[in-house]
C-alpha cells in the first residue's frame, strides 16, 4: 500500500498556509505579533507611534482597537468541575489581545501589519509597552501558595477542584502501601509547521485559511468571537504540517488575524516563528501527581489513589477536561477493587495547557505504571508478573474500572505475554543479571508498561461523510474528519474501494473547507477511523444499495439476483458475469437523482484500545546517560484497516513518548521566564536517539462499530513514556533507586546514582 | 542587492534586501514553496537544499551567499519525466512521510548522504539525519526508506 497523498508531498511539497498563492492573498500584508516578554505584569501604557512610522507599516493594533466585537458571552457559571472542555468564563476569561495585564511570556499584546515579513520584525521592536512587573506564579507549588493571583477577582489560583474523599480503611487492609509524588512535566507539542493563518474579508464574507485539525470547529469559534453569521465565514484547512492536539479549532492568535483582516479591510498572512511557537502555542501534560498504591505481598493490588494538580498555565482553556480524563483512566488496565481520584486545576504564569497527543491519558498511564513498579519493587515481585496478576482478565469484558470507565473489549494478558515473548524477557533479565554481577558501567534496564486508553471520548459528537459516485466512474468523498499526516485520503479511498469496488485511484477525498463541508468535527482523540471512517463506510453501503436498485432496472433483473463484483467494480446478475454494468453506467442511468449519500454517524460510546510496551535501555552509570536500545509493543486498536498507516501512527507516538521520558521539558525560571524557548534548548528527539521499533500485531475488534475499529493515534505516547521511564529506573534499581522524575536526562540519572551511592 | 542563483537548472535573478535569507529567495522570489521553514535556530532541517551538490540549511544562508551558485530543491530532484527520484520513490514505498512538512528537507538531506556514502549502515543514516527533525514518523520509516534507496542504487 502506498499513500495517494505522497507524490505531491514528495515532488512539489504540500500546500501549507504559508505556501498559499491564492489570488485573494496576492496583496496580503504580513502580521507580526508583539508578545509579552514578562510572565506577570500590569500593562500601564502602550505607545505604537514609532512603529506606525516605520517603513512598510500598514497598521499597528492593540486591545484598544477591539471596538467592533460582540460583547463576551455571559458567565455561564460553570466552574469546570463538570469536566467540560470549555474555557472558563467570568473572572477567569481570556482576552484576545492582553488588555491591562499579561499572564505569560508570549501573550499577544499588539499586532504589527506590514507589507513584507522583514519590515514586521523591525516595526514590532518599536512598539513600546510599559509593564509594571508582578510576582510570577510558577508551577503548581507557586499556584497553590496563592501569594500572587493571576485573576484577583477570582480570589484564588485554583480554578477547579473535585474528587472522591480519601478512604483510609481500604489502604489499611493492605499488606503493603507505597506512596510517591510524580511529576508529569510540561511539554511543547512542536508540530514541524507552527501556527499559521491567512484571512480575507470581501463582500461581507470572511475567509480564514488556518493550520487546524478542525475547520468546522474553527468556524464555530469564529462565530462566537467575531459575532458573524456562520454563512458569512469560510474556513479552509489546507495541508497541515502536524497538529498533535495543539491545532484543535483556532486560538486567540488566529482569531486576531481573522479579526484584523476584517478590521482593516486587507488580506493578511501570518506564520509564526518557532520561537513564538514554543511560547504561544499551547503546551501539554504539566501535572503533579501523588500516587498511593496498596496490596498483598503476593502482588494483588487492592487499592489505588491518584491525587493530581493540573497546571493549566495562564488561562484555563480546557477547564477540568484533561485531569478529568486522567482520573477516568486512573485505574489503567487493572482490576482494582478500590480506586480514588481527585484533581485541582491551577493557573500559573506560563503558556496555557491544552491537548497534546494523548491529552490526559498518558498522564494516567504514567502514574499507574510508575505506581505498579513502585509496588512491585516494594514486595520484591517481578514487575511484569505483578501486571499479569492484576490485568483485567479476558472473561470480564465489558468491564467497569474502579475509576469508572467501561472498557469494551480486551485481551490484556495476551498482549502482555506477546510482548514478553517477543522481547525475550527471560533472556533480557538474565543479561541484566550478568551485567550487575560484573558491575558493568553500562547497565541494562527493562521497563514494562501496560495500558488501556479511551479513544473517541466524544463519540456522540459523531462525524460526517458525503459520498458521490459520478458518471465517469469516479467518486468523491467529502469528510468532516481532517487529515494532518494520518493518511485519511488514502484510508477513506480504501474504504470506498472495499465496499464498492471503485479503484482507490478514482476516489477523490476532500476535507477541511466549510463551504463544501459545513458540518463536521475533525481530528483529535484518535477518533477519525472509528467515526469519520465509519461514516464513509456507511455512505458507501448506502450508495451500494442505491446502485443495486438502478442496476437492477438496467439489467432487468430483480435486486436480489444482483451482485457487485468488487474486484472489477461492476454489477452483474449473480453467476452471469456477461450481464455486467459499470459504476459509470449506473451513475449515468441514475441521472439527476444520482448516486449520493450523506451520513452523520454518531456512536453512543467510546472505545478502549490497549497494549503493552517494553523498553530496553542501557544506562551509563558513570555519566547517567540513558539510551533506548529496543522498544517492543503490542498496540491493539481493534480491526486494522491499513497496517502501514496504523504502524506509522505507532512509530510517531512511540518517539514522542520516549522523548518525554528521556529528553523533553518546558522549563521556566523563578520569574516565569521560559528557558527552553527554542529548538536549541528544547530537546526534540532525533533519529540518533532512537532505535528501530519492534511492533507486534494484535487485533481485538471493537464491537460497537461495523469496522471493528478503535483509535491508534495516541497509543505511542501512552505506552512508550512509562515503559521508557520504568526501564531507566530499572537499570539502576539495584542501587536502591525507586523513582526518578522525567525527563530522565543524564544530569538527573547521574544525580540519582550519586545520591544512592552516597547513602549506602 | 542583485543576486543571480541557478535554481533547479534555471536562472533566478532578483533585486533583494541584503538580509534576505536563501529560503525566502526560494519561496518568495522563485516561488518554490516545497522548501519549508520549521524553526529559527538551524535546528530542524526542513529548509535543507543542495548548494553546489551539498546539503545546506537554506534558512541559515543569505541569498547573497548563493550568488552565482547552483541550488537544487526537492522540486528539481526528479528529471521531469514524471518518475520519482529513487529517494522520493523509497520514501513513498516505505511510508517515510506523514504530514509532509519535514519531507522536502529530509529527502534532500538523504540525497546528500547517499552522494557521500552510497551504502550507509542504519547508524550512518541516523547520524546523517540528526539535523533533520520529524515529529510524525519517529524516523523508523525514514531510515528504512534511505536504506532501501541505497540498496536500490547498489544492486548487490
Amino acid at each position: 500500500m502506498v499513500r495517494t497523498e505522497d507524490p505531491r508531498l514528495l515532488t512539489v511539497g504540500g500546500t501549507y498556509v504559508d505556501d498559499l498563492r491564492e489570488p485573494a492573498l496576492e496583496q496580503a500584508a504580513r502580521v507580526t505579533f508583539v508578545r509579552s516578554p514578562i510572565a506577570h505584569a500590569l500593562i500601564t501604557g502602550i505607545d505604537v507611534s514609532a512603529a506606525r512610522e516605520a517603513p512598510g507599516v500598514v497598521a499597528v493594533l492593540t486591545a484598544a482597537d477591539l471596538d467592533d466585537l460582540p460583547p463576551p458571552p455571559p458567565d455561564s457559571g460553570l466552574t469546570g468541575t463538570e469536566g467540560l472542555p470549555f474555557p472558563l468564563g467570568g473572572a477567569w476569561s481570556e482576552p484576545l489581545f492582553a488588555v491591562d495585564r499579561v499572564r505569560f511570556v508570549g501573550e499577544p499584546v499588539a499586532m504589527v501589519i506590514t507589507d513584507d515579513r522583514y519590515q514586521g520584525e523591525d516595526a514590532a521592536e518599536l512598539v513600546s509597552v510599559d509593564y509594571e512587573q508582578l510576582p510570577a506564579v510558577v508551577g503548581v507549588a507557586g499556584a497553590l501558595a496563592g501569594e500572587s493571583l493571576l485573576f484577583p477577582s477570582a480570589g484564588s489560583n485554583v480554578a477547579v477542584a473535585t474528587g472522591t474523599p480519601a478512604d483510609s480503611a481500604a489502604f489499611e487492609a493492605c499488606d503493603v502501601v507505597v506512596e510517591h509524588v510524580i511529576t508529569n512535566q510540561r511539554l511543547a507539542p512542536v508540530p514541524l509547521e507552527g501556527r499559521a493563518a491567512a484571512a480575507q474579508w470581501a463582500d461581507g464574507k470572511l475567509t480564514l485559511w488556518v493550520s487546524t485539525q478542525n475547520a468546522q470547529i474553527a468556524r464555530f469559534i469564529l462565530v462566537g468571537a467575531l459575532g458573524l453569521d456562520p454563512a458569512n465565514i469560510r474556513v479552509v484547512a489546507p495541508d497541515v504540517g502536524g497538529g498533535f492536539g495543539a491545532k484543535i479549532g483556532v486560538d486567540r492568535d488566529g482569531l486576531l488575524v481573522a479579526w484584523a483582516a476584517k478590521h482593516i479591510g486587507r488580506a493578511l498572512r501570518w506564520a509564526e516563528t518557532r520561537s513564538e511557537n514554543m511560547l504561544a502555542m499551547t503546551h501539554g501534560r504539566a501535572q503533579r501527581q501523588v500516587v498511593k498504591i496498596g496490596g498483598t505481598r503476593e502482588g494483588r493490588i487492592l487499592a489505588y489513589r491518584l491525587d493530581l494538580v493540573q497546571d493549566t498555565g495562564a488561562y484555563s482553556r480546557m477547564g477540568g477536561f484533561l485531569p478529568f480524563l486522567t482520573c477516568l483512566m486512573a485505574a489503567g488496565p487493572y482490576d482494582i477493587g478500590h480506586v480514588e481520584t481527585a484533581y485541582q486545576v491551577v493557573v500559573t504564569n506560563a503558556t496555557p495547557i491544552s491537548a497534546y497527543r494523548g491529552a490526559g491519558r498518558p498522564e494516567a498511564t504514567a502514574a499507574i505504571e510508575r505506581a505498579v513498579d513502585l509496588f512491585a519493587a516494594e514486595i520484591g515481585v517481578d514487575a511484569a508478573e505483578v501486571r499479569r496478576i492484576n490485568l483485567v482478565p479476558a472473561d470480564k469484558f465489558p468491564y467497569t474500572s474502579g475509576s469508572g470507565a467501561t472498557y469494551d473489549t480486551g485481551e490484556y494478558v495476551a498482549g502482555l505475554d506477546k510482548v514478553l515473548a517477543g522481547a525475550g524477557y527471560p533472556e533480557l533479565r538474565a543479561e541484566q543479571a550478568r551485567r550487575r554481577e560484573r558491575g558493568d558501567v553500562l547497565q541494562l534496564g527493562i521497563g514494562v508498561a501496560s495500558y488501556v486508553e479511551i479513544t473517541a471520548a466524544d463519540a456522540d459528537g459523531g462525524e460526517t461523510a458525503r459520498l458521490i459516485v459520478h458518471d465517469d466512474g469516479t467518486a468523491t468523498v467529502y469528510t468532516g474528519s481532517s487529515a494532518h499526516g494520518q493518511g485519511h485520503h488514502t484510508a477513506w479511498a480504501m474504504l470506498v474501494q472495499a465496499e464498492l469496488g471503485i479503484d482507490m485511484s478514482k476516489v477523490t477525498v476532500i476535507h477541511g473547507d466549510t463551504d463544501l463541508i459545513p458540518m463536521g468535527v475533525g481530528t483529535y482523540a484518535s477518533r477519525s477511523l472509528q467515526l469519520g471512517g465509519v461514516a464513509v463506510h456507511k455512505a458507501a453501503v448506502e450508495v451500494k444499495e442505491q446502485g443495486r436498485k438502478v442496476a437492477a432496472e438496467m439489467l432487468e433483473a430483480s435486486e436480489a439476483d444482483l451482485e457487485l463484483d468488487v474486484d472489477r467494480g461492476v454489477w452483474q446478475v449473480r453467476g452471469d458475469p456477461a450481464t455486467s454494468t459499470s459504476w459509470a453506467q449506473v451513475a449515468a442511468h441514475a441521472g439527476d437523482a444520482g448516486l449520493a449519500a450523506d451520513v452523520n454517524y454518531t456512536e453512543g460510546k467510546p472505545t478502549f484500545p490497549f497494549g503493552t510496551h517494553l523498553a530496553v535501555t542501557e544506562v551509563d552509570t558513570e555519566t547517567g546517560k540513558a539510551r533506548l536500545i529496543r522498544h517492543v509493543t503490542v498496540d491493539d486498536a481493534g480491526t486494522v484497516l491499513s497496517p502501514v498507516l496504523a504502524e506509522g501512527q505507532r512509530h510517531g507516538g512511540i518517539a514522542q513518548g520516549v522523548a518525554q521520558a528521556l529528553l523533553e521539558e518546558m522549563v521556566y525560571d523563578a520569574e516565569g521566564n521560559p528557558v527552553t524557548g527554542t529548538l536549541v534548548d528544547y530537546a526534540i528527539i532525533t533519529a540518533t536517539e532512537l532505535p528501530s521499533f519492534e511492533l507486534l500485531a494484535s487485533e481485538t475488534p471493537a464491537t460497537i462499530n461495523p469496522l471493528g475499529a478503535k483509535g491508534i493515534g495516541e497509543a505511542g505516547t501512552i505506552g512508550a513514556t512509562p515503559a521508557t521511564q520504568n526501564s531507566v529506573i530499572d537499570a539502576v534499581s539495584h542501587l536502591g533507586i525507586r523513582h526518578i522524575d522525567m525527563p530522565l536526562t543524564p544530569a538527573r540519572v547521574w544525580a540519582a546514582i550519586s545520591e544512592a551511592r552516597e547513602s549506602r | 542587492m542583485k543576486v543571480t542563483v541557478t535554481v533547479n537548472g534555471g536562472e533566478v535573478a532578483a533585486e533583494v534586501a541584503d538580509r534576505t535569507l536563501l529560503v525566502h529567495l526560494l519561496r518568495d522570489v522563485a516561488g518554490l514553496t516545497a522548501t519549508n521553514v520549521g524553526c529559527d535556530t538551524s535546528s530542524c532541517g526542513a529548509c535543507t537544499v543542495l548548494l553546489d551538490g551539498r546539503s545546506v540549511k537554506s534558512c541559515t544562508l543569505l541569498a547573497a551567499q548563493a550568488d552565482g551558485r547552483q541550488v537544487t530543491t526537492v522540486e528539481g530532484l526528479s528529471d521531469g519525466s514524471g518518475d520519482l527520484h529513487p529517494v522520493q520513490q523509497a520514501f513513498r514505498a516505505e511510508h517515510g512521510l506523514q504530514c509532509g512538512f519535514c519531507t522536502p528537507g529530509m529527502v534532500m538531506a538523504s540525497v546528500s548522504l547517499l552522494a557521500e556514502n552510497p551504502s550507509p549502515t542504519e547508524d550512518d543514516v541516523r547520524s546523517a539525519l540528526e539535523g533533520n527533525l520529524c515529529r510524525c514518523t519517529g524516523y523508523h520509516n525514514i531510515v528504512r526508506a534511505v536504506l532501501a534507496a541505497a540498496s536500490e542504487r547498489q544492486p548487490s
